[in-house]
């Protein structure tokens, strides 16, 4: 059994599925069940590679190592959870009259769809198959965005496709140039889009256009990042799409975006002598950084909120990538890792408390641990792990990089500690109340699923605490990779 | 045999020309059914000068690739854009943000930054269509200008569709095109993408009675 291709067909056979038979009582359940049975392969592909070390699939199309691998089991597992989650959210939507069955069935659908998109994006070793994945990814995401219909959830849809499309259209022109670079060393044959071949020769490709190129592909991909000042789809979407929406863009989808930036810049960075790819993600990462810091606290809706917090942390991790080197690519490894489970968990606690409230404005949510005192410690723990508080893994990786900055960067390392103080200031100010003010909420008609919240914040505890060592050597290894 | 190859590469800086030329009419055209017409016109013209490029080299997939461009871009695409705007009933003037001359005038400054760009890659590109490059480079930027000056979500679309021209433009004239599964996958998002346009342009109106983005500036910091 090759547990890579069942990783990528229950997906999309999940998808296709969803959409043939439609939104029945079950249908929830058979999307956790597809989401479950994608994690269980891509956990078994994970053992696979972990023992075996990389390998091919289907000729040279799909390429699975170390890091990818990494990024995979973490995308099938938060597309589980969120899976979970939505099942009782979506209902309690149906319920209070936001969404109407055919939308439930387009949700369930493009989700799978949409996971698939990324595990393709992933895995593929075709930097043009790559682009094309990621496209899909947006096309995919786009409806779900517009999915409540309203006149803000349409402009943030409309918003989200026109820029990250033009983006991704610079991306593609990237890819082209690099393209044009690699068939002047490997020819005409095909190869010449291949990752793994690319890497072989990439000290003979011409520096010029693999500048060039590489500014297109920071550029185009990091609009969908969320890199400043490409970034002003990324809050309208996370606020005005659904919460599971939130959770999976916020999540996973920023992780991919990140992940081809980092696949470029190994061959940028074999081309381009003195560190010119680094030092470009380390401007944009700190611009990011304090862009979204500052942005922080002038926020009064609480997914818009957590959405400029997402922003916050991708600049966090493109500069601790662009220092590059052992122990910054650890750190942003372990960083990317953190963010997704933390951001994921408080995108369900948000979910369901801005579903309690009625309103996702912040001064309307009030007094959360008296209503449901699960929810509220939910989104007070997952707010404490996301600021970086010990003893929550956030606090490890963003630790690591603050003393690798000052070590090697110290002229960056006061910008950093004031945007990361700003944005602690800005979320913690704003969470208190929220959790611990004075309320009269309804209770909900379905019982909220506050098992994925815990199970991501447990996770990111123990590894705060302490890291698995085969995970040491997982991460180890996919960061020597990066170089 | 010696007269053939200059006289392909005219062939193909002619029709890299027109494109350009139609990039700017587009600018200019007010209209949307002539938008569209012209954006045909355009993908019309993509597909001969790939098909010339195809013919010179006699690389078998550059005419798969040349026959995609014409059944997507100059038939397919228009013809569904054709239809949003009959079943939409949009056909009246389309206004630019800013004046149409003032367009013109920014429009030929990014060909000359293109032109500027492109120019170090040309001169390492042995194609014979490596001058179009350049080309390619200015007709992505015009059509990136027309999404920004446009305030109708049509027009906007159709700068975005020819933002993709030229970059297909510029993986033909800078190598002889990516490989054939690439091209696929991209010709696939284009499609799809163009399909979920047209839902979504039914959910604008619904929603706004209007295809002007202009009601789509709520979301603001403020």
């Amino acid at each position: 059994m090759d547990f890579f291709v069942l990783t990528l067909v229950i997906p999309i056979v999940g998808g296709l599925l969803l959409t043939v038979v439609g939104e029945r009582a079950w249908a929830p359940n058979l999307n956790v069940i597809a989401s479950l049975g994608t994690f269980l392969a891509s956990a078994l592909l994970t053992i696979e590679i972990v023992a075996n070390g990389p390998r091919f699939a289907f000729g040279e199309m799909f390429f699975i190592d170390s890091l990818n691998v990494f990024f995979v089991a973490l995308t099938a597992f938060v597309g589980l959870t969120t899976s979970i989650f939505s099942g009782p959210y979506m209902k309690n939507e149906q319920e209070h009259g936001k969404l109407t069955v055919p939308r439930l069935r387009l949700y369930k659908s493009m989700f799978q769809i949409f996971m698939f998109t990324m595990l393709v994006a992933l895995t593929t070793n075709n930097l043009g198959i790559l682009w094309v994945a990621m496209e899909a990814a947006t096309l995919t995401t786009v409806l779900l965005v517009s999915l409540y219909r309203t006149a803000a959830s349409l402009e943030a849809a409309w918003k989200y496709f026109i820029l990250c499309g033009v983006g991704i259209a610079q991306a593609l022109f990237g890819t082209i140039l690099l393209y044009f670079a690699a068939e002047r060393v490997l020819g005409e044959t095909g190869n010449a889009l291949l990752w793994t071949h690319l890497v072989e020769v990439k000290g003979q490709l011409e520096p010029t256009i693999m500048a060039l190129s590489f500014i297109f592909l920071l550029v185009g991909y990091g609009t969908k990042v969320g890199l400043a000042p490409l970034h002003n789809w990324l809050p309208d979407a996370h606020a005005e799409g659904p919460t599971p929406v939130s959770a999976v863009l916020s999540g996973l989808l920023l992780n991919v975006a990140l992940y081809a930036i980092l696949r470029c810049k190994v061959l940028a960075d074999g081309a381009i002598p003195g560190g010119f790819a680094g030092n470009l993600m380390m401007g944009f990462g700190l611009l990011t950084l304090v862009v979204a810091a500052f942005f922080l606290s002038r926020q009064k809706d609480i997914k818009r909120m957590f959405a400029y917090s997402s922003i916050e942390h991708m600049g966090l991790i493109t500069f601790a990538f662009g220092m590059g080197g052992a122990v910054a690519n650890f750190a942003g490894l372990l960083h990317m890792t953190m963010h997704s489970l933390t951001k994921s968990a408080i995108f369900f606690a948000v979910g369901h408390a801005a579903q309690k409230s009625g309103t996702q404005q912040m001064e309307d949510i009030r007094g959360l641990i008296r209503i449901n005192p699960v929810i509220g410690w939910g989104l007070m723990l997952g707010t404490l792990a996301i600021l970086g508080m010990p003893p929550f893994g956030v606090f490890a990786s963003e630790f690591m990089i603050l003393t690798h900055a000052m070590k090697h960067h110290p002229w960056a390392t006061p910008v950093l500690l004031l945007a990361l103080g700003v944005a602690f200031a800005a979320i913690f100010g704003k969470v208190q109340p929220m959790v611990f003010g004075d309320t009269h909420a309804k209770p909900l008609p379905h019982a909220p699923a506050i098992t994925p919240v815990f199970v991501h914040l447990a996770l990111v505890l123990m590894i705060g605490l302490y890291i698995p060592p085969y995970l040491t050597r997982w991460f180890h290894e996919a960061a020597r990779m990066l170089g | 045999m010696n007269l053939a190859v200059p006289l392909s590469s005219q062939l193909i800086n002619l029709f890299a020309s027109v494109i350009l030329l139609l990039a700017f009419a587009m600018l200019a055209q007010r209209r949307v059914l002539a938008l569209i017409n012209l954006f045909a016109l355009q993908g019309l013209t993509l597909a001969l000068s790939t098909l010339v490029v195809a013919v010179t080299t006699g690389q078998t997939h550059l005419y798969w690739s040349a026959g995609l461009t014409l059944v997507l871009k100059a038939l397919l695409l228009p013809w569904i854009l054709h239809r949003l705007v009959r079943r939409l009933e949009v056909k009246g003037d389309v206004e630019s943000l800013i004046k149409v001359p003032t367009t013109m005038l920014v429009g030929i400054a990014l060909v000359i930054i293109a032109f500027n760009v492109a120019l170090p890659i040309s001169q390492l590109s042995n194609t014979i269509s490596r001058g179009t490059l350049g080309i390619a480079l200015a007709t992505v930027m015009l059509a990136f200008l027309m999404m920004i000056t446009r305030s109708k979500a049509i027009p906007q679309v159709v700068g975005f569709l020819a933002m993709e021209n030229g970059l297909f433009l510029a993986a033909t004239s800078a190598t002889y095109g990516m490989p054939m599964v690439v091209e696929l996958g991209i010709a696939l998002d284009v499609l799809v993408g163009a399909i979920i346009l047209g839902v979504f342009f039914f959910q604008i109106r619904e929603q706004f009675d209007s295809l002007d983005i202009r009601h789509l500036e709520k979301l603001k910091e403020r």
